[in-house]
C-alpha cells in the first residue's frame, strides 16, 4: 500500500513539474544561433541538402559513431544472451514442461498467400531501404532509417518463411566490414580534410544531385548496411528454431 | 474544437509527449509483468522523443531540407531547428538497442523461471 502511495506521489509531483513546463511554453519564432549557423553555412560548407543529415553525419559525426557503437554493443549483448549453445539444455527443459504447447505455434507454416507476397515484396522492400540510405543527403531518410527498412524486410521473411536460413557468417562479415570502412573514412577525414569524419575528402559535386555532399552518401551506405545487417541479426536471434550451424 | 485550433501545434506535441512520459513511468513502476514494463519503457522513450522534437519547432517552419521548395536565401526563416531532430534520431536508435537487450533478458528470465512476473524473481529484492 505504502508503495502505491509513493508511486502516486512521484507521478503527481512529476506531473506538476510538467504542467508548469507546458504552461510557460511558448513556440519559438526564430532559430537558435547554432541552427542559424547550420542553415546559413551548412549547404555551402558540406553540400548536403538535408540539414539533419549534415548535422548527424558531419557536424556531430562523433555522436553518430557512438550511436553505431551502442547499437553494435546491444546487438552483441542480445547475441550473448540468446546464444544457441544453450539450445540443448532448453530442449530438455521443454520436454519436461509444456513442449506440445511451445512447438505447436512454431511449426505452423504461413499460408501460400503470405509466402507468395513475401517473395514478390521482399526485393522491393530491400530496394526501398537502399534507396532511402542512398538519398539520405537529399531527402528525409538516411543510414539508420534505410537500415531499419532492410531489417523490416528480414522480419517479413522470418514471419512468412520461418525455416529460411540467414547466413550468420555473411551477416557478421558485412557488418564488420562496413563498420570498419566507416571508421576508415573518418580517419581519412583527419588526414585529407579538416578533421575526424569530415566529408570533404571527396569533391562536393553538384548541389542537390545524387553524387554530391562529399563522403556523406558513402558514410550512409556503410551505416545503412551495418544497421540493416545488425538489426537482422538481432531479429534472427529472437527466432525460436535453430537453423543449422553458424 | 475551437480551442484546439488556437493551440500551437508544438504545444499539442509537447503535452502529448509529457503525457506519454507519465504513462510510461507509471507502467514501469506499477506493472509486475516484464513485457508490460518494457512497453512502459517504450512509451517513456517515445514521449521523450516527442518533447525533444516539439522543442525544436519554429512557428510555421518546415523540414530542414534545402532544395527547390525551400531556397537557400529563405532557409534561415523557414526551417525548423535541425539539431533536436538529429538528436532524436540518435535517441531512437539507442532506445531500440536498449529495448532489444531488455527483451532478450525477458527471454532469459522466462527460460529460467517459466514466468514473466517480476514477483517470482525474489533474490534481487531488498
Amino acid at each position: 500500500m505504502i508503495k502505491r502511495i509513493v508511486i502516486f506521489l512521484v507521478l503527481v509531483m512529476l506531473a506538476a513539474i510538467f504542467l508548469n513546463l507546458a504552461a510557460n511554453y511558448s513556440e519559438k519564432t526564430s532559430l537558435s544561433p547554432l541552427a542559424h549557423y547550420y542553415a546559413e553555412q551548412g549547404p555551402a560548407e558540406l553540400g548536403a541538402a538535408n540539414l539533419v543529415t549534415a548535422v548527424v553525419v558531419t557536424y556531430r559525426g562523433l555522436d553518430t559513431l557512438g550511436e553505431v557503437t551502442v547499437l553494435f554493443i546491444s546487438a552483441a549483448g542480445v547475441g550473448l544472451l540468446l546464444r544457441r549453445t544453450r539450445r540443448k539444455a532448453d530442449d530438455e527443459d521443454l520436454e519436461k514442461g509444456d513442449r506440445a504447447e511451445e512447438t505447436a505455434g512454431v511449426h505452423k507454416p504461413a499460408s501460400e498467400i503470405v509466402e507468395t507476397a513475401t517473395q514478390l515484396l521482399l526485393p522491393m522492400v530491400i530496394l526501398f531501404g537502399i534507396y532511402v540510405f542512398l538519398n539520405g543527403h537529399l531527402s528525409p531518410g538516411g543510414g539508420f532509417q534505410g537500415g531499419a527498412i532492410i531489417a523490416s524486410g528480414t522480419m517479413f521473411l522470418l514471419l512468412a518463411l520461418p525455416e529460411s536460413h540467414i547466413s550468420r557468417l555473411m551477416v557478421a562479415m558485412t557488418e564488420s566490414l562496413s563498420g570498419f570502412s566507416y571508421v576508415v573514412i573518418g580517419v581519412l577525414g583527419v588526414i585529407l580534410a579538416g578533421g575526424f569524419l569530415d566529408n570533404r575528402i571527396m569533391g562536393l559535386g553538384t548541389y542537390g544531385s545524387l553524387f554530391s555532399a562529399g563522403a556523406i552518401p558513402l558514410i550512409y551506405v556503410f551505416v545503412g548496411l551495418k544497421v540493416g545487417f545488425e538489426l537482422s541479426a538481432v531479429l534472427d536471434r529472437f527466432r525460436k528454431e535453430d537453423t543449422g550451424p553458424l | 474544437m475551437s480551442f484546439l485550433a488556437d493551440m500551437q501545434i508544438s504545444l499539442i506535441v509537447l503535452c502529448s509527449g509529457l503525457g506519454l512520459i507519465l504513462i510510461g513511468l507509471w507502467g514501469i513502476l506499477t506493472q509486475r509483468n516484464i513485457i508490460r514494463m518494457i512497453v512502459g519503457f517504450s512509451l517513456l522513450d517515445t514521449g521523450i522523443h516527442m518533447v525533444m522534437v516539439s522543442i525544436g519547432y519554429v512557428t510555421g517552419g518546415t523540414a530542414p531540407i534545402i532544395n527547390d521548395a525551400v531556397p537557400m536565401a529563405e532557409a534561415t526563416s523557414r526551417i525548423v531547428d535541425p539539431v533536436p531532430s538529429a538528436l532524436v534520431l540518435t535517441a531512437i536508435v539507442i532506445g531500440l538497442g536498449v529495448t532489444a537487450v531488455m527483451l532478450s533478458y525477458a527471454v532469459r528470465i522466462y527460460r529460467a523461471r517459466k514466468t514473466l512476473m517480476i514477483d517470482e524473481c525474489t533474490e534481487s529484492k531488498w
